[in-house]
């Protein structure tokens, strides 16, 4: 299909660890298509920040085949194709936070006026408009880590890749960004593909999400959301939202996620 | 803890040592008095007799604090810097090579330690010999590196300066090997996801990350350096500098020389480690550190 971002076949990564082979993803099968925000969820060694990092190039697979915007992910990291975010913010502390979000831009070789433009364009995005000279310490953990998206988007990447972005994040802040990562991704139509620990996220954010087992890692559910693309925070509350999230839950009981 | 607060535990402690100082000027000085009265067939001296000969002998086993300062008061303030009774002239030669060898140093270390960070084989091969070149006591190295300099014709500041050198690139090497690996993971994984070459992770990551640890580094090879070019100043047939100064003194059996030498030493330490420090604290404030006991 044109509009595949991302496109995994049969694709296996097995790590040789001193205590024998870990089968971190084992015949994954995956299309991400253009706009969509397909959430990855599962236990700890389920393979979905592997998954996420072999679209990165950040892993290589060992079996099957991955295409990122119809290339290789090596050529799509080259071409700059996408954004990724860490769990942690990652600023680097000797920088503001108009230079972090440089970071990426000066390395690509934008010139100044362009970068000025894109920096203040990407704080307005994520809130953070008046924050361009205070340094990373000055800023709490909510604030860090929306200037790390300010970051990822700072340059033309059309798919963005989030690992458990918010993961060290109160709830309260946490619910807060999701409104705003909603917001963000209805404006600027990219390709998300976030991986979470939490159910009610992975409902809330998603027009696709995608259920993954450990040892080894799988997908063992992939379900298309029926909530409509405007999503109010109460939405959490509807039958149809519940309902969503108890398939997510009987994906895991069905992968044996919820033993020890 | 603000400066003021610290000026009475400190002022104690030398209180203190000055005392002590002053006791054993009396207890190691007083047998050299004993004998000249047995010498002179005369009677030992009273104890307050005693005292103030023990502090005034002209080449005591160990000289009083004031004779020390005396000293280094008539071979600073008194002499013209030119003289080469001056300590001013004399701290200047060693201070000189002190330099030169500590930015030599710096520099190698620096040149070595990104080698290692970037290159697998000099990682694997140069830091043994690194450590094994610290493992050779510099008094045993120091007259060759003299010698064998000399015989290609290099002589004067240069062979002081390499033997500071050859101490002060160690702690750099060390330390930045340290400081360039600091980075996280994620921080290097950002860089390659934005296909990031070498130059750039190093200049945008690896070199502000190192900064801490290639202060504190330089602020060991300072002090080092220093111990370096006193070192390389005493094969060299004591001619000049704080080295020859203690050389000198102990041929002769000038104590008070030796002492008055020592202090300017670790004086000298003292003011380059601090402009040192001062360096380092003005580079982290430019690079924005959060300040001591900042709350967010």
């Amino acid at each position: 299909m044109a509009d595949t971002v991302v496109s995994a076949q049969d694709l296996s990564l097995t790590f040789e660890t001193n205590d024998g082979p870990v089968h971190a993803l084992s015949q994954v099968n995956l299309d991400v298509h253009q706009g969509d925000f397909v959430s990855f969820i599962g236990p700890s060694g389920c393979g979905k920040t592997t998954f996420l990092r072999v679209i990165a190039d950040l892993e290589k697979p060992t079996g099957g085949s991955i295409s990122v915007n119809g290339m290789s992910p090596e050529q799509a990291r080259q071409a700059r194709a996408y954004g990724y975010v860490f769990q942690a913010a990652s600023l680097l502390p000797w920088r503001t936070i108009e230079k972090n979000i440089a970071v990426p831009l000066e390395i690509m070789g934008y010139d100044r006026a362009d970068q000025q433009e894109r920096i203040s364009r990407v704080l307005e995005l994520v809130d953070l408009t008046s924050f361009e000279k205070k340094y990373p310490w000055q800023l709490s953990g909510g604030m860090q880590q929306r200037a790390s998206i300010a970051r990822a988007l700072a340059f033309d990447a059309d798919l963005l890749l989030m690992d458990e972005p918010f993961g060290a994040l109160d709830e309260i802040v946490r619910d807060h960004l999701n409104e705003q990562l909603l917001k963000l991704w209805d404006t600027t139509n990219k390709t998300i593909c976030f991986v979470t620990h939490s159910i009610p996220e992975a409902v809330y954010l998603s027009t696709k999400i995608v259920v993954m087992s450990p040892r080894p890692g799988r997908v063992t559910d992939v379900i298309d959301s029926t909530l409509p693309r405007e999503r109010p925070l109460d939405i959490r509350e509807t039958p149809e939202f519940l309902a969503i999230a108890a398939r997510v839950r009987d994906g895991l009981r069905a992968g044996h996620s919820y033993e020890e | 803890m603000t400066a003021g607060s610290k000026i009475i535990p400190v002022m104690t402690i030398v209180a203190l040592i000055v005392a002590i100082w002053y006791a054993c000027v009396v207890w190691m000085n007083a047998p050299f008095e004993y004998d000249q009265a047995e010498r002179a067939k005369t009677e030992p001296p009273a104890f307050s007799e005693l005292v103030s000969r023990t502090m005034a002998q002209e080449r005591p086993v160990l000289p009083a604090p004031h004779q020390v300062f005396q000293e280094i008061y008539k071979t600073t303030v008194l002499k013209k810097i030119t003289s080469k009774r001056s300590l001013v002239y004399h701290s200047w030669i060693t201070l000189s090579a002190t330099l030169l060898g500590f930015l030599i140093g710096a520099a190698l270390g620096i040149a070595l330690a990104v080698g290692i960070v970037h290159n697998l084989a000099m990682d694997k091969s140069v830091m043994p010999w690194v450590i094994t070149s610290q493992t050779i006591p510099i008094l045993a190295i120091a007259p060759m590196i003299i010698v064998v300099l000399n015989a290609v014709g290099i002589s004067g500041l240069l062979p002081k300066a390499l033997i500071s050198t050859y101490l002060s690139f160690f702690p750099v090497v060390v330390g930045m090997v340290k400081g360039l690996r600091s980075p996280d993971r994620a921080q290097l994984d950002l860089m390659h996801t934005y296909s990031a070459s070498k130059s750039q992770t190093f200049w945008k990551l690896r070199w502000p990350s190192s900064m801490p640890y290639l202060f504190t580094s330089l602020k060991i090879a300072v002090a080092i350096s220093l111990v370096g070019a006193i070192v390389g100043e005493m094969p060299t047939g004591a001619v000049a500098g704080l080295g020859a100064r203690l050389l000198a003194g102990s041929y002769y059996g000038q104590t008070i020389q030796i002492w008055s030498a020592l202090f300017m030493a670790a004086a000298l330490a003292a003011i380059l480690v601090m402009i040192v420090g001062l360096a380092h604290s003005h580079v982290l404030r430019r690079m924005g550190e959060k300040p001591q006991g900042a709350v967010t």
